[in-house]
């Protein structure tokens, strides 16, 4: 037993340490409370009376299945793009060392290492020097890009704690490399590539930033809701829509969390 | 005995010869590891090298053009006329506020995230510790815009904010901070004061999580053996804590730093009209259409930020992230 580990915790810092975690979660559990309200002007606190009606009324409305439909192709498509290329990077850089490897898991990183608006805008100037019009798959390129680092960072701690001796024993008893990957890699990475694809998914489904700048006229619903942030229209649909999205993405992340819970903790680790 | 080393036998010491195209392959990659390893590297590195890079580099090109003020096209000759530009009176206001407010950020962000990292580095156990890590790791994957939102609805005129500080009498307080000049405004949520709130609000768990991996690697028995030696709580902490996590915390600033210079979208939700570099980048390339000063614009951040990552390699941040 080490001796640091049983002392009593100062209060100071237990008041100091829970009023941050409060700071944390309170505005996000407000937006549960504002999906109900009467209130349709304002944003009037406390609520004058509470109602169910605004799910109905953002259920009937063309716009916001719209704008869903279009966040889900692309945080799918997306999604597809970053799991293939993210693991074979992982694989490459964890398996062997070759000349430029620092630089690889540079290349990767940089995406998101970057504030979102430098590759926003970098996207843009490529599009105009090249004359890309903006379409669905601009934006898909954009969201891939981004999406490959955080697969990438599930795979390679897989990867790590993967022994190469595995590997091996499969080629000795007669596998051939595609059975090896299909029965020894793959259902050891498995689980890795999973939490790495949620995440994607989440961080593609909320991008806004590189989105504004790659999509033309298109709105996915991050877009859709910066609009109403900046000119609101009805904003208890944007209240319901809000809740929504806090619900969505936090299935991926807690699912994501659970499957890579034992041993790395690196689903969630760096955005 | 001879039967069994006769059926020992019928296994050849050699298999054959792999048959078919996967067989084929198959024995070349292994033969090859070589070939392997290119295959594999070859579609990230092209898709990264080509959209990312090559965007980075068209970005870059794009800001030694120059806009010809009189017909709005882009004129596509080397020229440092744009850049000439950025540095006018008002851009330099613009790069001013936002690095300010960057570093304000930052600081803040270290004050309110130091006791929840080292509370969950060194008293947290087991099941808690699970749930701290869990309680910062999902407002930092919750939807930006929604959290962005829910800070609107916090510091409206209307809000709950203004609701709490009566019930509480600080009313007074509220309305005398909001008279100061430049933290000031009509109203929390159109003040550098709000920008600031939400930007902290929105940042922290990346300064959180860094400082908690930094604060885990410092032994409990240091701290005890500073105050054995006398040291009071606040001499160990400035003398062993803090030079001891700083790794983890520059490692956060990074974050924290970068993610301010290059956001455009809370300062416009909730702000004063002054601008930030971000949404000069974003209203010059859109309705301005000069996409070569909005690129020049953006390299200011890259220029800080590489600035700031180098200072930082010296201090060995990289080791904490």
């Amino acid at each position: 037993m080490r001796s640091d580990r049983n002392q009593k915790t100062p209060l100071g810092l237990k008041i100091a340490a829970g009023l941050g975690l409060i700071f944390l979660h309170a505005p996000i559990l407000l937006i549960f409370v504002y999906a109900f309200t009467t209130e349709e002007k304002s944003y009037q606190w406390p609520p004058p009376g509470l109602t169910t009606q605004w799910f109905a009324v953002t259920w009937n409305r063309p716009d916001v299945w719209e704008a869903l439909s279009l966040s889900v192709r692309v945080a799918a498509i997306s999604t597809a793009i970053a799991v293939v290329l993210g693991t074979l990077c992982a694989a490459a850089v964890s398996r062997s060392k070759f000349f430029g490897r620092e630089t690889v898991s540079l290349l990767v990183i940089l995406p998101i290492a970057l504030p979102g608006i430098i590759t926003g805008i970098a996207l843009r100037s490529a599009f105009a020097l090249t004359d890309i019009p903006f379409s669905f798959w601009t934006i898909i390129l954009g969201h891939a890009t981004f999406c490959v680092v955080v697969v990438y960072n599930n795979a390679v701690a897989r990867f790590r704690r993967t022994s190469g001796s595995m590997i091996e024993a499969s080629m000795d008893l007669g596998a051939d490399g595609f059975q090896t990957f299909r029965y020894v890699i793959l259902p050891n990475i498995a689980t890795a590539l999973l939490a790495g694809g949620m995440l994607a998914f989440a961080l593609s489904f909320d991008e806004v930033i590189v989105t504004t700048f790659t999509a033309g006229q298109q709105q996915t619903l991050p877009i859709w809701m910066l609009e109403e942030l900046i000119r609101p229209r009805q904003r208890p649909v944007t209240n319901v829509v809000a809740m929504v999205v806090v619900l969505v993405t936090l299935l991926p992340i807690l699912l994501a969390y659970y499957l890579t819970r034992d041993g790395d903790q690196i689903a969630g680790s760096g955005k | 005995m001879s039967m069994a080393a006769n059926q020992y036998r019928t296994a050849p010491a050699i298999l054959p010869a792999a048959s078919g195209i996967r067989g084929v392959l198959s024995d070349a990659f292994w033969r090859k590891p070589k070939l392997l390893l290119f295959l594999m590297l070859l579609p990230p590195v092209l898709w990264l090298g080509v959209v990312y890079v090559g965007s980075l580099f068209a970005l870059l090109l794009q800001s030694f053009f120059s806009i010809d003020e009189y017909s709005g096209l882009i004129n596509r000759e080397f020229t440092l006329k744009t850049y000439g530009d950025l540095l006018q009176a008002a851009n330099l206001d613009i790069i001013l506020r936002t690095v300010t407010m960057a570093a304000a950020v930052t600081l803040a962000s270290i004050v309110v995230a130091f006791p929840i990292a080292y509370y969950a580095a060194r008293y947290a156990q087991g099941r808690w510790k699970a749930l701290f890590y869990l309680a910062v790791m999902l407002p930092l994957w919750s939807s930006y815009l929604v959290k962005v939102y829910a800070w609107k609805l916090i510091l409206a005129k209307e809000g709950i904010l203004t609701w709490l500080l009566a019930k509480l009498n600080l009313l007074w307080l509220l309305d005398g901070w909001l008279s100061l000049p430049i933290v000031g405004g009509n109203s929390l949520s159109v003040s550098f004061t709000g920008t600031f709130i939400v930007f902290v609000y929105v940042w922290l768990p990346f300064m959180i999580l860094p400082m908690q991996a930094a604060l885990e690697r410092v032994p409990g028995n240091l701290i005890e053996a500073s105050s054995d030696l006398g040291a009071s709580p606040r001499q160990t902490f400035w003398n062993v804590l803090l030079p001891l996590a700083l790794p983890g915390i520059v490692a956060g600033s990074i974050f924290t730093f970068s993610l301010t210079l290059g956001d455009y979208i809370i300062p416009q939700i909730i702000g004063t009209s002054r601008l930030f570099i971000g949404q000069a980048v974003y209203s010059q390339q859109g309705t301005a259409g000069n996409i070569p000063l909005a690129a020049a614009f953006a390299v200011v951040p890259i220029v800080i930020m590489g600035i700031y990552l180098w200072m930082a390699k010296r201090m060995g941040a990289f080791d904490a992230l």
